[in-house]
């Protein structure tokens, strides 16, 4: 709690303990004759009145004299001051204090979430410790580094800029960033990022940029100008706010003189127009919406999910088209063994051994994934470490290789058939989206038997098999991959994932002309989102509604083209922001809709004369109580690894 | 030249208003208040930048007596 808050507080505890005394006083008739006199009634209620409402009187003041009417302040202090003039003391002091208690509570409320939020923000480094050339060290301003510059990182210190490793070796925490918590390893040529906070070892590196175009700069600046710009429901509470507040004013107007003229009881017909004052102030809508939107923007940034504004959540909340990339996005980019089948009278096993140890010495990505899978299949066979003897790479058709006494021929058909492997049954397989490997053995000059074909193919990503039915329970219409690649790969992923639409062999600039096509599909008032690894396709994310880039952690390009930058690689984060989204807008909605019912309820019964003036505080500060205490509940959305 | 301080202010209507009248001063580029953040950012020119963070401040107050920058 800030010192300013306490003082406050402070200030209207005193005020409550004299008003609440001042009531018992006159409820009890204790001291009948002094309270019953008008004026000294008058003085004593005026006491707690001013203690707590000079500030509001001053502001009311002030915007008079600045032409700036019709805010908060002025509602209170017309209404309290026009319930003076017909002689409800209590009641007007009444209105006051409670309108500073709510008052107080949202500054509270506003303090605490601003609190969690930037406690999670908190990544920006203090200094850095530059190495002169004579090995002397000295602790400088981040923002006195320049590129090329010596640092050393400490254990436990926050890396000050982008840079690259020179010497020394420790894990590195990213979870500020990332959400993620596994550490990531740093040695001699790593790339490390700013605000990224240095494990066990100590580090030396060099600086790749400035502070000024570090990482962590370039997030706290999105962080901030995220809730500048405004979704529209924020803007429609401003306009709302705007046109609503003279209406009420005018309208209470019309209620203290209209029937005042007709029935000539100034005094009731005054009151009630003062209640309806009450009643109409809008902080309820205007602080709960936008604090609702804060949470929401938090909650994402606190698991590795940055939304460049509020506009892109409302967007996210009314997903229809997915369209994403494959390669890098939907599948890691990376190979793996498929499918293992063997000849007829070879065992399974000795031809994924055979081609392993075959490939011992080879490092193409073929190879490894064929590596990778005996580890998996059989980890005995694979620690024996067998390499061939002599491997001859035929380039563009595999290789021969001398292992273990034998001769095998790993590679695609031309291999096989230029040292006549009789082929005569190729298995074929429904996966047309794989690279095909054949095996064979050569037994002498002439004599050759064919071990059977092991399919391999791009890996799709751990997480790609859950994001698709994720998606759809998000209320996802339909998911579109583009991509690249030859189509019978392209339709083998999209199968496999449950895509509904599949555009391949694309150039980057019809992947462009594409999602245009898919954004007039778009229904009216529903948005489309393109999720790719933001490298290099910069004009597809910056086209579609909403640009999402994956695994940019430390791409410029990415966080400067992309609408919302997820910080790690993990594909199920968007279905989890798309949830943040949905969750700030329906409470944003909540929180609208119960403050209008409220207020118009209790306005036409204020109107009326049957809500007197406590009913007025209630819906004013009662209901802007609840609805930030509603907007909190974001905020407080655990965070999940 | 943009420089950032930290500052005081009591609503997002309050920060509006402020960050309005700050952008009519002459030689002030872009003013911003951010209320949920409690930032203050001016962009103004550079030879006069310390005079105009003075006035930006006096008209802030004079709109929001809240209204306070640390310097």
């Amino acid at each position: 709690m800030s010192p300013k808050l306490k003082s406050e507080m402070k200030k209207i505890a005193v005020a409550l303990v004299i008003f609440f005394a001042l009531m018992i006083v006159e409820k009890s008739g204790a001291a009948a004759p002094v309270m019953e006199n008008r004026l000294i009634n008058l003085i004593l209620y005026l006491i707690p009145y001013l203690i707590v409402g000079y500030p509001v009187l001053r502001k009311a003041f002030l915007g008079i004299r600045n032409r700036q009417l019709f805010d908060e302040s002025f509602l209170m202090t017309l209404a309290s001051l026009g319930a003076f003039v017909t002689g409800q003391n209590e009641e007007a002091a009444a209105v006051m204090l409670f309108y500073q208690v709510g008052e107080w509570f949202q500054s509270y409320a506003v303090g605490r979430s601003r609190e969690s939020i930037t406690e999670l923000m908190n990544i920006a480094p203090e200094f850095a410790n530059l190495e002169h050339e004579d090995g002397s060290v000295e602790t400088i301003d981040p923002d006195d580094v320049e590129e090329g510059n010596i640092l050393v990182i400490r254990p436990g210190e926050k890396i000050p800029v982008d840079s690259v490793v020179i010497s020394g070796e420790s894990m590195i925490n990213t979870a500020a960033l990332t959400g993620e918590s596994v550490p990531r390893s740093a040695r001699p040529g790593t790339e490390v990022i700013s605000g990224c906070i240095n494990g066990e070892g100590l580090l030396r590196v060099r600086a790749q940029k400035d502070f000024e175009d570090s990482t962590v700069t370039k997030i706290l600046e999105m962080v901030e100008t995220a809730s500048e710009k405004k979704s529209h429901t924020e803007n429609f509470i401003t306009r709302f706010a705007r046109y609503y507040t003279p209406i009420v004013v005018c309208a209470a107007l019309a209620l203290a003189i209209i029937p005042s003229l007709i029935t000539g009881k100034w005094l009731t017909w005054i009151y009630r127009a003062c209640t309806f004052l009450v009643i109409s102030c809008p902080c309820a809508l205007v602080i709960s919406v936008p604090l609702a939107f804060f949470g929401g923007i938090g909650a994402a940034s606190k698991n590795g999910m940055l939304v460049k504004g509020s506009n892109y959540l409302e967007l996210l909340d009314r997903l229809d088209t997915i369209v994403s990339d494959k390669t890098g996005t939907l599948t890691e980019g990376c190979f793996r063994v498929t499918e293992v089948i063997p000849a007829e009278g070879v065992d399974r096993m000795e031809l994924l051994r055979c081609a392993a140890y075959a490939e011992g010495l080879s490092t193409h990505p073929i190879a490894v994934s064929i590596h990778e899978e005996l580890e998996r299949m059989d980890p005995e066979a694979a620690a024996k470490g067998i390499v061939p003897e002599d491997t001859d790479n035929v380039s563009g058709q595999g290789l021969i290789s001398k292992v273990d006494g034998r001769t095998i021929l790993v590679g695609n058909e031309k291999l096989l058939k230029s040292h006549s492997v009789p082929l005569t049954e190729i298995p074929t397989s429904g996966n047309e989206a794989a690279t095909v490997c054949y095996v064979a053995e050569l037994i002498s000059e002439k004599e050759s038997r064919f071990l059977g074909t092991i399919y391999i193919s791009d890996k799709v990503k751990e997480n790609a098999l859950r994001f698709v039915p994720a998606m759809k329970r998000a209320g996802v219409r339909k998911i579109v991959m583009l991509t690249g690649d030859r189509s019978s790969v392209a339709d083998a992923v999209a199968k496999e994932l449950g895509i509904d639409e599949t555009y391949s062999e694309l150039l980057p600039q019809d992947k462009v002309a594409r999602v245009e096509e898919l954004l007039r599909e778009v229904p009216e008032g529903k948005s489309l989102a393109f999720i790719g690894d933001g490298i290099n396709d910069a004009p597809v994310l910056t086209r579609a509604d909403i640009g999402i880039a994956m695994g940019s952690m430390g791409s410029d390009a990415a966080i400067e083209a992309a609408d919302v930058v997820i910080m790690d690689d993990d594909l199920m984060r968007i279905p989890q922001v798309t949830k943040i989204a949905h969750g700030t807008l329906s409470i944003s909605k909540e929180n609208i809709v119960f403050a209008l019912a409220v207020k118009i309820l209790i306005l036409i019964l204020g109107a009326l004369g049957i809500a007197n003036m406590w009913a007025a505080v209630f819906a004013d500060v009662g209901v802007a109580v609840l609805c930030i205490l509603n907007s909190m509940r974001l905020i407080t959305i655990k965070k999940t690894i | 030249m943009k420089k950032k301080f930290k500052c005081e202010i009591d609503c997002a209507n309050c920060a509006a208003k402020v960050e309005e009248a700050v952008k009519k001063i002459d030689g002030v580029n872009d003013a911003k208040v951010n209320f949920m953040l409690q930032k203050f950012t001016l962009d103004a020119d550079d030879e006069r930048f310390d005079e105009i963070l003075k006035e930006a401040v006096e008209t802030g107050k004079k709109i929001e007596p809240d209204f306070s920058v640390e310097m």
